[in-house]
C-alpha cells in the first residue's frame, strides 16, 4: 500500500527524479509502552539535502537513529536502495554508505584531530590520505589543530571534526543530527555551507535540525515530524513559506 | 602570602556600597589565605606524612597501656627526626622548582622531572631501546639464579604469577576500560581446569592429560567462560559491571568451596607439578623454583609480545574508541559488543593460564588461594603502576608484591598491608596516572584536571549512556 502512495508522490513533469536512496516506510517505534514514532515515511533521493524539522519530541533524533541501525524498528522498513537494512547494527550499516553524525557530536575526547579522523576510516584497512586531505580542505580550522586533543576543541569545530569524522568513512548518505546545536549562530552558518558543499560533492544528506528556517533554505525538501508521526511534508522552499511552518517553527505570529 | 592579602582588601574596596559589611561576601570568598597556597599546603601534607610515618615506625601498642604508643611517639626524638626530614624534603623540593621553572620559562619544551628526560632518550633511537630491554631481559632471566631460595619462591609463586594476572587484567580494564572485579574468578577456573585434567578431583577426566597440555584446554574453558559471563552483561558498563562480576567471583569461589564431591571444597587439591615427556627428552619440575620461573617468564613474555601487537593494531584503536565513547565508535564502524567480549575473553584466559601454572607450581591449592581480595589486589597492581602500559603494570605487580614481602623483615608482618594501602592513598593522591602511564591515560588525568571528562577508568568520557 505503502508503494502506490510513494508513486503518487513522483514529481510530474520536470527533470526526471533521482532514484531513492533511502526509505523509510511506516516505521514505528517504542521506547518500552510509549510509542516514539507512529508510522513514519520518509524518502531520500541521491543527491538531495532532506531536512527533518519538528518541536522537541517530535521523534526527529528517534527517526534518525532508526535510520542508522542504533534502534531497531518495531514495525515498518527501512530501506536503502530498495533493499531491507533495519535491524542491522549501525557498526555494520557503515559499510553499506551509511553516515551518521550522533546527536552532541560524540568525538572522542582524548584522540587528536588526526587520530579522531583515522577512526573515522575504521571501516577501511588504510587510511585514505585524498579523503583526509578533503576533510582538512572542507574545514581549515581542522587542518590547522591537527594533533590537538578532540575535548579542547570549540563547541564548532568538535560539530566539524564529527563532520570529518563520518565524511572519512565515504558515505553515500550522511545523516546529520542537529549539526547547529549549541552553537552561534555565525558557526551555524558555516557549517551548513559547508554541509551544502559536501552534498554538491555527491554525498546526499538527511538532516534533522531544530533551526528551522537555516535547514530549510539550504534543503531541497522537508518533513516536518509533530509526536512521531509527519505532518507536512514538501518542497523546501514551500515548507519555508507555507503559514504553519513560519507560525510554528520560525516564531512569526499567524 | 602578603600579595594575596592585598588583592583580597583591593577586591573590597571595589565594591563598598553594595557590601553591607565591611569586607563583601564575594571579596571573603576571593581571598586566599597564605595556607590555601600551593607551597604551604605542601608542607602541610608532608608534616602529616611525618607524623603518620613517624605512628607506623614506632612503639607499638599494648592492651596493657593504651595510649603507651602515641606517648612513646610523640615525646621521643622520632618525631622531630620525621619532621626535619619533612622540612627537608619540603624546602629541597621548593628551591629547586624555582630553579626549573626559572630555566624552562621562554623555551618551548617543559620537561618535567627525571622521568621526561629517561623518555626523551628512550624515544631517542631504536638501539637504545633495544639494548635497554635485552640488558632487562637478561637481568630479569638469570638475575634471580644469584638471590635466596625464598625470594626465588616468592618471584614465582607471587610475583611471575601475579605479574601474568595484572598483564591480563590491564587489558580488560586499561585497554577496553570495562571494571571487572572477580578476575580472580578465571584464575581459580584456571587453576581447576588443572586439577581436573590431570586426574587430581574427584570427578575424574575422559583422559588424564599432561598439565602443558590442559594449558589450551583452560584458556578454551576461561575463554568460553568469559563470553558466558560476557556476553549478557557486557551492555553495561561501569558500576553495574564490577558488581556483575563480583558476584560471579563470589558463585565460582563459593562452588569451590561447598561442591565438596567436585572440587574437595575446602580440603583442597593436591596438582602434580609440570613435568615434560617426549620420548626422546623428559623433563621434571621439581622443587627448585627457577626453572617454573624460566617457564613462568616465557609466559609472560609471549603474553606481552601478543598484547602489544593487539594494542597497536585496529583492535586496540577500537578498544580505545569504545572507552572513549561508545555510541560515536559504533557510529564509525566499530563492533562494540564483539570487542568487548574479545578484551574480556583474552583477560579471563591470560588468567587461566596463570591459573594452570599457579596449580602446577606449588601443588596444592584451596578456595581460599581465589578470595576477592586477589581479584582486588590485581587491580590495584594495575593501577598503581599505569593503566593501559604494560611496563606500568609490569612494574606495579612486580613491586606491589615484594613490598610486603620485603617489609615482613622490618615492620610486623601483621601490618605489611598498611604500609601497602598508605602506599597508595598517597599515589593516588599525587600521581593518579600510576608510576609508569601510558601516553593516554596521562592525557585522561590531564584533560579531567581541566574539567573535560571524567577521571575515572570506565566512564564514557562525557557522562553519556550508550
Amino acid at each position: 500500500m505503502s508503494v502506490t502512495t510513494d508513486l503518487k508522490k513522483e514529481p510530474q513533469g520536470g527533470e526526471p527524479a533521482a532514484p531513492v536512496v533511502l526509505e523509510l516506510r511506516d516505521l514505528r517505534v517504542f521506547y518500552g509502552a510509549i510509542e516514539a514514532l507512529k508510522g513514519v515515511n520518509l524518502t531520500v533521493r541521491r543527491g538531495e539535502v532532506v531536512a527533518l524539522l519538528g518541536a522537541n519530541g517530535a521523534g526527529k533524533t528517534t527517526t534518525l537513529r532508526t535510520a542508522s541501525g542504533m534502534i531497531a524498528p518495531r514495525e515498518g522498513q527501512v530501506l536503502l536502495h530498495g533493499e531491507r537494512i533495519d535491524g542491522i547494527k549501525s557498526h555494520d550499516l557503515v559499510r553499506f554508505g551509511i553516515g551518521h553524525v550522533p546527536e552532541g557530536r560524540g568525538v572522542f575526547p582524548r584522540m587528536t584531530v588526526r587520530e579522531n579522523l583515522q577512526m573515522g576510516a575504521y571501516r577501511f584497512k588504510s587510511v585514505d590520505k585524498a579523503d583526509m586531505d578533503r576533510v582538512f580542505t572542507l574545514f581549515p580550522r581542522l587542518g590547522e589543530r591537527k594533533s590537538q586533543l578532540g575535548g579542547t576543541l570549540s563547541g564548532g569545530e568538535q560539530q566539524m571534526l564529527a563532520i570529518g569524522r563520518a565524511l572519512m568513512g565515504k558515505p553515500e548518505v550522511l545523516l546529520l543530527d542537529e549539526p547547529s546545536m549549541g552553537l552561534a549562530p555565525l558557526i551555524v552558518q558555516q557549517i551548513f555551507e559547508i554541509v551544502k558543499e559536501i552534498n554538491e560533492q555527491g554525498t546526499t544528506v538527511l538532516l534533522v535540525e531544530q533551526n528551522a528556517a537555516q535547514a530549510l533554505r539550504m534543503a531541497d525538501r522537508g518533513y516536518v515530524l509533530e509526536t512521531g508521526a509527519v505532518a507536512m511534508e514538501g518542497e523546501a522552499s514551500e515548507l519555508l513559506s507555507d503559514p504553519r511552518v513560519r507560525a510554528a517553527y520560525l516564531g512569526e505570529g499567524a | 602570602m602578603s600579595i594575596k592579602t592585598s588583592t583580597a582588601q583591593g577586591a573590597g574596596q571595589d565594591s563598598p556600597k553594595s557590601a553591607t559589611a565591611p569586607l563583601s561576601a564575594a571579596a571573603r570568598l576571593r581571598r586566599v589565605h597564605w595556607y590555601q597556597e600551593p607551597r604551604w599546603r605542601r608542607l602541610g601534607a608532608l608534616l602529616a606524612l611525618a607524623v603518620t610515618l613517624r605512628l607506623m615506625t614506632g612503639e607499638e601498642g599494648t592492651t596493657q597501656d593504651l595510649f603507651l604508643a602515641l606517648r612513646e611517639d610523640f615525646t621521643g626524638v622520632g618525631l622531630w627526626v620525621w619532621l626535619a626530614i619533612a622540612v627537608a624534603v619540603w624546602a629541597v623540593r621548593e628551591f629547586l622548582a624555582d630553579q626549573t621553572s626559572r630555566a624552562v620559562k621562554g623555551t618551548k619544551k617543559v620537561s618535567s622531572g627525571p622521568l621526561e628526560r629517561v623518555r626523551q632518550v628512550w624515544s631517542a633511537g631504536k638501539r637504545v631501546r633495544m639494548g635497554v630491554l635485552t640488558a632487562v631481559l637478561a637481568l630479569v632471566v638469570f638475575g634471580p639464579l644469584g638471590v635466596e631460595r625464598y625470594w626465588q619462591q616468592v618471584l614465582v609463586d607471587q610475583i611471575a604469577i601475579f605479574v601474568l594476572l595484572a598483564i591480563g587484567l590491564n587489558v580488560v580494564i586499561g585497554w577496553a576500560g570495562l571494571l571487572d572485579l572477580g578476575f580472580i574468578a578465571f584464575f581459580a577456573i584456571g587453576a581447576y581446569s588443572a586439577a581436573y585434567w590431570t586426574g587430581a578431583l574427584p570427578v575424574q577426566p575422559p583422559v588424564a592429560l599432561n598439565n602443558f597440555l590442559v594449558l589450551p584446554i583452560a584458556v578454551l574453558t576461561c575463554l568460553v567462560a568469559g563470553v558466558i559471563l560476557g556476553a549478557p552483561t557486557l551492555r553495561l558498563r561501569g558500576d553495574y559491571l564490577a558488581i556483575v562480576t563480583l558476584g560471579f567471583h563470589e558463585i565460582v569461589y563459593l562452588v569451590a568451596k561447598n561442591a565438596d564431591g567436585v572440587t574437595e571444597g575446602a580440603r583442597g587439591v593436591k596438582v602434580e607439578r609440570f613435568s615434560v615427556d617426549l620420548g626422546f627428552f623428559s623433563y621434571e619440575w621439581k622443587l627448585d623454583p627457577m626453572p617454573y620461573y624460566w617457564l613462568l617468564v616465557a609466559f609472560v613474555v609471549l603474553a606481552i609480545f601478543l598484547f602489544l601487537r593487539l594494542e597497536h593494531s585496529k583492535v586496540g584503536r577500537a578498544w580505545t574508541a569504545i572507552r572513549e565513547d561508545e555510541v560515536a565508535a559504533a557510529a564509525t564502524g566499530v563492533p562494540t559488543v564483539r570487542y568487548k567480549l574479545m578484551a574480556f575473553a583474552i583477560g579471563a584466559s591470560t588468567s587461566g593460564v596463570a591459573g594452570v601454572a599457579y596449580a602446577s607450581k606449588v601443588g596444592y591449592f584451596n578456595p581460599e588461594n581465589f578470595a576477592i581480595l586477589l581479584s582486588i589486589l590485581v587491580l590495584a597492581y594495575v593501577i598503581f603502576g599505569g593503566m593501559g602500559s604494560i611496563p606500568g603494570v609490569l612494574f606495579g605487580a612486580a613491586f606491589l608484591v615484594w613490598l610486603p614481602e620485603y617489609l615482613r623483615e622490618w615492620v610486623d608482618p601483621k601490618d605489611r598491608y598498611m604500609y601497602l594501602g598508605a602506599l597508595l592513598v598517597i599515589m593516588m593522591i599525587y600521581r593518579p596516572q600510576g608510576v609508569l602511564p601510558s601516553r593516554r591515560r596521562k592525557r585522561e588525568l590531564q584533560m579531567a584536571e581541566a574539567g573535560i571528562g571524567g577521571a575515572d577508568a570506565t566512564g564514557p568520557a562525557e557522562g553519556r549512556q550508550p
